[in-house]
C-alpha cells in the first residue's frame, strides 16, 4: 500500500541546510492502524507531509497504491489528495465560515458533486459521528471533541485508502481522545488505512503497529501486543 | 460556465468581510461614477458649444466687405469695398469648389410688418434659395424661396415659425395670404424652423433679393454673400480662404494681404478647430477617469492580496483535500470581477442617473452645456473595462495564493 525506500528530505535555512530524513524505509500494508512517535525534530511531521503529497522527498522514493508519488503536478498531487487520503489535523482546521455539514461536504465539492448530493452525503458521515444534529452549526459553537469528530467525518467522506492524522488527540481532553481513537479504530475496520502521529504514549498503544523515529530515522518498531505478550 | 456552488463559495467569503468588500467597492464605484460625469459633462460642453454651430451649415464661409487699410495700386487707404450682384454671380461662376450660395441685403427701418391687424417686428432678409441650406432654414409648411421667384422678381415671403405664431394668433395658416413689409403687401409662400437655440434665428422673414432690390432700393447692392463649400479639410478650406480673398482682391481693386478690406468668417475652420479641441478635452477626459478606475482596481488587488494573506491556512487546508490551484485561481478571480463589476456598474448607474438630473435641469436656451447624455458604447465598454479591470486586479493574487504550498499554508498562524 504505502512503500518508502531510502526516502531523504532536507530543508535549507539561510546558510543551513538541516537533514531531517536519513535514508527511510517503510512498508505500510492496506488496513493497519499505525502510529509514528518519536521527539520533536526527529522528522515525524516531515514524513507525515511527505505521505500526505503535501511536501516533496529529495532522494529514494514513495510509492502509494504502487504509484510513484513523485514529480506530480499540482493538479495531479491534488486529485491523489482529494481521492487517495483524507487529513486529520491537530488544530482541527475546519473552515470557519462554513457549518459542519459544508465543511464535511468539501472534499466532495472539488469532485465535482452538486450541493444537494453532497450535503445528504455529509450528513450520513455526521450522523455515523453522532452529530446529525450539530449539522447546521458554525465551527465555533462546537466543542474541541465535536470539532474534531467534524474533521474525521471529513477526511473519510471521498472513502480514502489512507488516513493520515497530526496529533488528532493533542487539543483535546483525555475522554475525548479515547473517544477519537475509538473512532479511528472502527474506521480502520472497514479496510482504511491510518497513520497517526502522536507524542501521547497511550494513543500510539491503541494502534496496532508503532514506530519511533529519532533524527531522521527509525530507530524501533513493535506492536503493543507483541509488548503486552512480553 | 455558471456553477452556481462556487458563486456559493464566492459569497460565503463575501459575506465573512462585509466593510472591507464594500470599502474595496467603494473606490471601483467611486472610479467609474467619476469617469461618467467625467464624459457626461464633457459630452454636454461639446454639446451646448456646438449647438451654437446649428444655426448654419457647418461647411458655411460668410463674406462681409470693410474698408481698406492698405494703400493699393495709387488708391489710399480707407477706401469702403461694396459689394453688387456682380460678384455673387462672378464667385458662382468661378468656384466649382462652392457648392451653395446667396448673397444678402439688409433693408434698413422695414422691420414693421403688418398682417391682417396684428403687428410685429421683425428682420427681413433678402436672399437667393440657398440660402435655406446656408442658414439651415428648413420650411415646416409650404416652400422655400425658388430660383423662379428671383427671376420673375415675385413678392413672396418665407415667415419663420416664430413670426407665424405672433402673428397669426388664432392659430390660422397664413400661407397664401399677405403681409406688409413698409406698406408692400407680400404673399407668403412658406413657413420654415431651425434648430437652434437662438430664438432670433426664426423670427426672421426672407424675400427674394431680386425683388427686394427692385422694391425698396432700385440697386444692385448686397450687404454680405454666404455660400457653402464641398468636403474640405480644414487646410484646404483655409486655402479657399485665401482664394476668395484673391477673387475680391482682384475685383475691387485692393491689396490681397489687406486684412480690414473683407471679413471671411469660415465655420468650418472654426468648428474644425473646435472639434480638435474636443477631441485633446475627450483624450483628456479619458486618461484622467482611467487613471481613476486604475487607482480603484490597485485599491481592490491590493486588498485581494490582503485576503490572500488572510485566508493562507484556509487555502492550505482547500488545498490538502483535494483543490487544484486554478480552482483556488478562478476563486479569487472571480471574487475579484464580482466586487468590481457589481461596484462598478453601481457607479455607472448612479452616474448616469445624476447626468439624467442635471440634464433635466439645464435651461433649454443654455449655449454652453447641452444633453450632457452618456452613450451606450461608452456604458459597454466601461463594463468591459470593469471585467477586463476585475480580472487584472484579481490576477496577482490570485496567482499568489495558486503558488502557496499547502504544508506552508497549513503552518501559518
Amino acid at each position: 500500500m504505502i512503500e518508502l525506500k531510502g526516502l531523504h528530505k532536507s530543508y535549507i535555512t539561510g546558510n543551513n541546510k538541516l537533514h531531517v530524513l536519513k535514508g527511510f524505509d517503510l512498508t505500510i500494508e492496506q488496513g493497519e492502524l499505525v502510529s509514528i512517535m518519536g521527539s520533536s525534530g526527529s522528522g515525524k511531521s516531515t514524513l507525515l507531509n511527505i505521505l500526505g503529497i503535501l511536501d516533496s522527498y529529495d532522494e529514494g522514493y514513495y510509492k502509494l497504491n504502487n504509484t510513484l508519488m513523485s514529480n506530480l503536478t499540482e493538479k495531479k498531487a491534488a486529485h491523489y489528495r482529494n481521492n487517495m487520503l483524507g487529513f486529520v489535523f491537530q488544530s482541527f482546521n475546519l473552515i470557519s465560515f462554513k457549518n459542519a455539514v459544508e465543511n464535511v461536504a468539501l472534499p466532495l465539492y472539488y469532485q465535482g458533486v452538486n450541493r444537494k448530493k453532497r450535503n445528504k452525503i455529509a450528513l450520513e458521515y455526521l450522523d455515523r459521528m453522532g452529530l446529525k444534529n450539530w449539522a447546521e452549526h458554525m465551527p465555533n459553537e462546537l466543542s474541541g471533541g465535536q470539532k474534531q469528530r467534524v474533521a474525521i467525518a471529513r477526511a473519510m467522506i471521498s472513502k480514502p485508502k489512507v488516513i493520515l492524522a497530526d496529533e488528532p488527540t493533542g487539543a483535546l481532553d483525555s475522554t475525548t481522545s479515547i473517544e477519537v481513537m475509538n473512532l479511528f479504530r472502527e474506521i480502520n475496520k472497514t479496510g482504511i488505512t491510518m497513520i497517526i502521529v502522536t507524542h501521547e504514549q497511550d494513543i500510539s498503544e491503541e494502534t496496532d503497529r508503532i514506530i519511533y523515529l529519532k533524527d531522521g530515522i527509525i530507530e524501533s518498531e513493535y506492536s503493543p501486543k507483541q509488548l503486552i505478550n512480553v | 460556465m455558471f456553477d452556481i456552488d462556487k458563486w456559493q463559495e464566492i459569497f460565503s467569503t463575501i459575506k465573512k468581510n462585509r466593510l472591507r468588500t464594500f470599502l474595496t467597492g467603494f473606490s471601483v464605484a467611486w472610479g467609474i461614477f467619476m469617469l461618467i460625469i467625467l464624459l457626461g459633462s464633457g459630452k454636454g460642453l461639446e454639446n451646448g458649444i456646438h449647438s451654437n454651430f446649428d444655426n448654419d451649415a457647418a461647411n458655411s464661409i460668410w463674406i462681409y466687405p470693410g474698408q481698406t487699410s492698405k494703400s493699393y495700386n495709387g488708391i489710399q487707404p480707407g477706401k469702403y469695398v461694396r459689394f453688387t450682384n456682380a460678384d455673387y454671380e462672378r464667385l458662382k461662376k468661378d468656384h466649382i469648389a462652392i457648392q451653395r450660395i446667396s448673397s444678402r441685403y439688409d433693408i434698413r427701418g422695414n422691420d414693421i410688418i403688418s398682417y391682417k391687424n396684428e403687428y410685429g417686428s421683425f428682420g427681413v432678409n433678402t436672399i437667393h434659395p440657398d440660402m435655406e441650406f446656408i442658414e439651415n432654414s428648413f420650411p415646416i409648411e409650404g416652400r422655400f424661396i425658388n430660383n423662379i421667384d428671383i427671376k420673375k422678381l415675385r413678392k413672396v415671403a418665407v415667415i419663420g415659425d416664430l413670426v407665424r405664431d405672433a402673428l397669426c394668433k388664432n392659430g390660422e395658416s397664413p400661407i397664401g395670404n399677405y403681409i406688409k413689409i413698409s406698406g408692400v403687401p407680400f404673399k407668403v409662400v412658406g413657413i420654415y424652423s431651425e434648430n437652434s437655440n437662438n430664438d432670433g434665428e426664426r423670427r426672421r422673414i426672407y424675400i427674394p433679393i431680386s425683388t427686394a432690390q427692385m422694391v425698396f432700393t432700385g440697386a444692385n447692392s448686397v450687404n454680405n454673400i454666404a455660400l457653402t463649400v464641398k468636403d474640405m479639410t480644414a487646410k484646404q478650406s483655409s486655402q479657399f480662404e485665401e482664394t476668395l480673398k484673391s477673387t475680391f482682391a482682384s475685383s475691387h481693386n485692393f491689396d490681397k494681404d489687406d486684412d480690414r478690406a473683407i471679413f471671411i468668417q469660415n465655420n468650418q475652420e472654426n468648428l474644425k478647430e473646435f472639434q480638435n479641441a474636443f477631441q485633446g478635452i475627450r483624450l483628456f477626459i479619458w486618461v484622467i477617469g482611467i487613471g481613476t478606475i486604475i487607482a480603484g482596481i490597485v485599491g481592490v488587488s491590493n486588498i485581494m492580496l490582503i485576503v490572500v494573506k488572510e485566508r493562507t491556512k484556509e487555502i492550505g487546508v482547500r488545498k490538502a483535500i483535494g483543490a487544484t490551484p486554478w480552482s483556488i485561481v478562478g476563486s479569487i478571480i472571480q471574487e475579484s470581477i464580482l466586487i468590481t463589476s457589481f461596484a462598478g456598474y453601481i457607479g455607472l448607474v448612479l452616474g448616469v442617473f445624476l447626468m439624467e438630473i442635471i440634464a433635466k435641469n439645464i435651461p433649454a436656451d443654455s449655449m454652453m452645456f447641452k444633453n450632457p447624455e452618456i452613450d451606450i458604447k461608452v456604458a459597454i465598454s466601461a463594463t468591459i473595462l470593469l471585467i477586463i479591470s476585475g480580472t487584472f486586479a484579481g490576477y496577482i493574487p490570485a496567482r499568489r495564493a495558486a503558488k502557496i504550498k499547502p504544508v506552508e499554508a497549513l503552518r501559518d498562524e
